[in-house]
């Protein structure tokens, strides 16, 4: 008994760094929320300025910037997940199923390698590949007319999204198709017999046993990638962002960005960035429970 | 037939694959030592030519790239072992059965993945605490990556016999020997896995540095680039000063080859590093998402 409580404090001690570094850099700045409810005071710092209500919330809400931003961050994060994230799934069953190991090898340490570019070289590969003057890409896509001559994929507002997407797939597919590989590899192989005993052929063994083997991993991606559907990847829409693109690559964090740092609103940007953590934590809420009633699966 | 049918599809799917992600990458590393007028004519397309080095040249003797590189290598280096020294001991204790405290520690750790204060009030504790614009705010921002927690602890959890810890303890042996000297000489694997998510997150942070950092000589290599590859800012002045008007446009005539070049130069450490680390993904990423 004596030697069970010197090994708590034992643990208490090896578990303090990670819980002081918690309690300053996470709960910390959670304490500091209530900065989107005062008129921040550069002479009282934190939470000294007074109470100001929901006032900034409002003038966020009324603002000519409310919808726009919103607007982008729903579009982006909705084409993100509707395209991105079959992808990955559909990825790992091509895999899963090739037999020639070297290919199988050579195919997933090439698929994974863009997950290691860094987004400032991503988007400086996007403008060199989609230079309408000189981009190999630009000249491919306009050559087999996959995409109207007349386009400027980096300067137009309706190409934005798409070349935000599709990039971003290029980008992880590879790298998240990982967990699914994962997971399929868990399959017994007693369960690939038995179906070609029945009957089988590959097609019905890839919706009756694979896909059902991994469809609990699929549902808690699901539900994360839910949950941060609206906290769109700041990185790349700031780097990706110029003029002619504004209108539609504004998004909510870009916008704090923006209006908080860059021109001191510390109350206003705290505000808009607290209204993004809600609605995106609410989203995940919502995706959990719908996950926990219809399969039983949940996070929590 | 439907499945000759599938093996053709999953054919079909795997090479077109390979090559839309693997072209790109082959035609930046052609392209970086290629003349680049060639480039700009869409010549290079599967061979380089007429092969020159003048990208990696003007590269080495930039002052900033250097300078850059130095500060993102003490970033990630010291970055990343504050991350595993924090990391490994927290997540030992967490994936013991015997700490009750866990069942509320991991709850609150758990709730800020989902739930954080924003940019604005991360903003000003690092000002209030005065790290601002100091090298600290590079390597303690993020020391704890809730996500690389919960799979090191899960790792800890499942593939680490108790009866190893039960003998140790009849040995005398406390948590914290037990930890150096059995736990992580076993967990190699998950290690080198966290190691690698951490080390990537330092050497390509760019949103941290943007928003902390405003001295020159503390950038990183990511800000660098950014100046170099997107705003242009590149060589244009950099290989005009002094040479007359004539030289800068003799650099801006390359600035596409130089941008090849710093492309390959600043992804290369990342790219020779992980194929070593590659057959502990499966493993790792798999431990820590399903079963966490």
């Amino acid at each position: 008994m004596k030697s069970m409580q010197k090994g708590n404090y034992q643990l208490w001690i090896l578990v303090l760094p990670a819980l002081i570094y918690i309690a300053v850099f996470a709960y910390g700045p959670m304490y500091g929320i209530q900065l989107a409810f005062r008129d921040f005071d550069f002479s009282k710092g934190f939470t000294g300025g007074d109470w100001a209500g929901f006032k900034y919330f409002e003038q966020y809400f009324n603002s000519p910037m409310f919808w726009p931003t919103l607007r982008n961050t729903f579009v982006i994060a909705f084409f993100s997940i509707l395209l991105g994230f079959p992808m990955p799934i559909l990825l790992a069953l091509v895999i899963n199923s090739i037999k020639n190991n070297k290919y199988k090898r050579i195919l997933q340490t090439t698929v994974y390698m863009p997950y290691f570019i860094s987004t400032v070289v991503m988007v400086a590969l996007l403008q060199i590949l989609l230079s309408p003057s000189t981009g190999v890409l630009d000249l491919f896509l306009k050559t087999f007319h996959l995409v109207p001559a007349d386009v400027n994929l980096l300067g137009n507002p309706s190409a934005f999204v798409p070349v935000y997407v599709l990039s971003g797939i290029w980008q992880v597919c590879g790298w998240n198709s990982i967990i699914f590989i994962a997971a399929l590899s868990t399959v017994e192989t007693q369960l690939y017999d038995a179906a070609k005993i029945d009957g089988a052929n590959r097609w019905q063994i890839v919706w009756n046993v694979e896909i059902p083997a991994i469809m609990p991993t699929i549902i808690i991606l699901l539900i994360l990638n839910m949950g941060s559907m609206l906290s769109v990847g700041f990185e790349k829409t700031f780097l990706m962002q110029n003029s002619l693109n504004k209108p539609v690559s504004e998004v909510i964090s870009t916008y704090v960005f923006n209006v908080g740092v860059k021109s001191n609103q510390y109350s206003f940007g705290s505000a808009v960035g607290l209204f993004n953590t809600v609605v995106n934590f609410m989203f995940l809420m919502l995706a959990n429970s719908v996950a926990q009633k219809s399969s039983n699966i949940s996070l929590m | 037939m439907a499945d000759r049918l599938y093996r053709l599809v999953v054919i079909v799917i795997s090479i077109f694959t390979f090559v839309v992600i693997a072209y790109p990458l082959y035609f930046i590393v052609i392209a970086s030592f290629s003349n680049s007028t060639m480039v700009n004519q869409g010549d290079v397309i599967f061979f380089p030519k007429g092969i020159n080095f003048y990208g990696y040249e003007k590269i080495f003797v930039d002052s900033r790239i250097w300078q850059g590189y130095l500060n993102t290598i003490i970033y990630t280096v010291f970055g990343t072992l504050l991350n595993l020294v924090i990391t490994i001991p927290a997540a030992y204790s967490l994936s013991r059965r015997e700490f009750r405290a866990r069942k509320i520690i991991m709850p609150l750790f758990v709730f800020t993945m989902y739930f954080s204060g924003g940019m604005i009030p991360t903003y000003l504790l690092f000002r209030d605490l005065h790290l601002l614009n100091t090298p600290w705010v590079m390597i303690i921002n993020g020391a704890v990556s809730v996500y690389n927690l919960i799979i090191t602890r899960t790792f800890f959890e499942s593939s680490i016999p108790d009866d190893l810890h039960e003998a140790a303890l009849l040995d005398g042996c406390s948590h914290f020997r037990y930890l150096a000297s059995v736990v992580t000489p076993l967990s190699k694997a998950v290690i080198s896995v966290i190691a690698l998510y951490y080390a990537v997150g330092h050497w390509n942070d760019f949103f941290n540095p943007l928003l902390y950092l405003n001295s020159d000589h503390l950038q990183p290599l990511q800000i660098i680039l950014r100046n170099i590859l997107l705003s242009n800012q590149a060589f244009a002045d950099g290989a005009g000063s002094g040479a007359g008007a004539g030289a800068g446009s003799y650099a801006q005539q390359y600035a596409d080859q130089i941008k090849f070049a710093v492309i390959i130069v600043s992804t290369v450490p990342l790219l020779v590093v992980y194929p070593f680390i590659q057959k502990y993904f499966e493993k790792g990423v798999m431990i820590g998402a399903v079963k966490g």
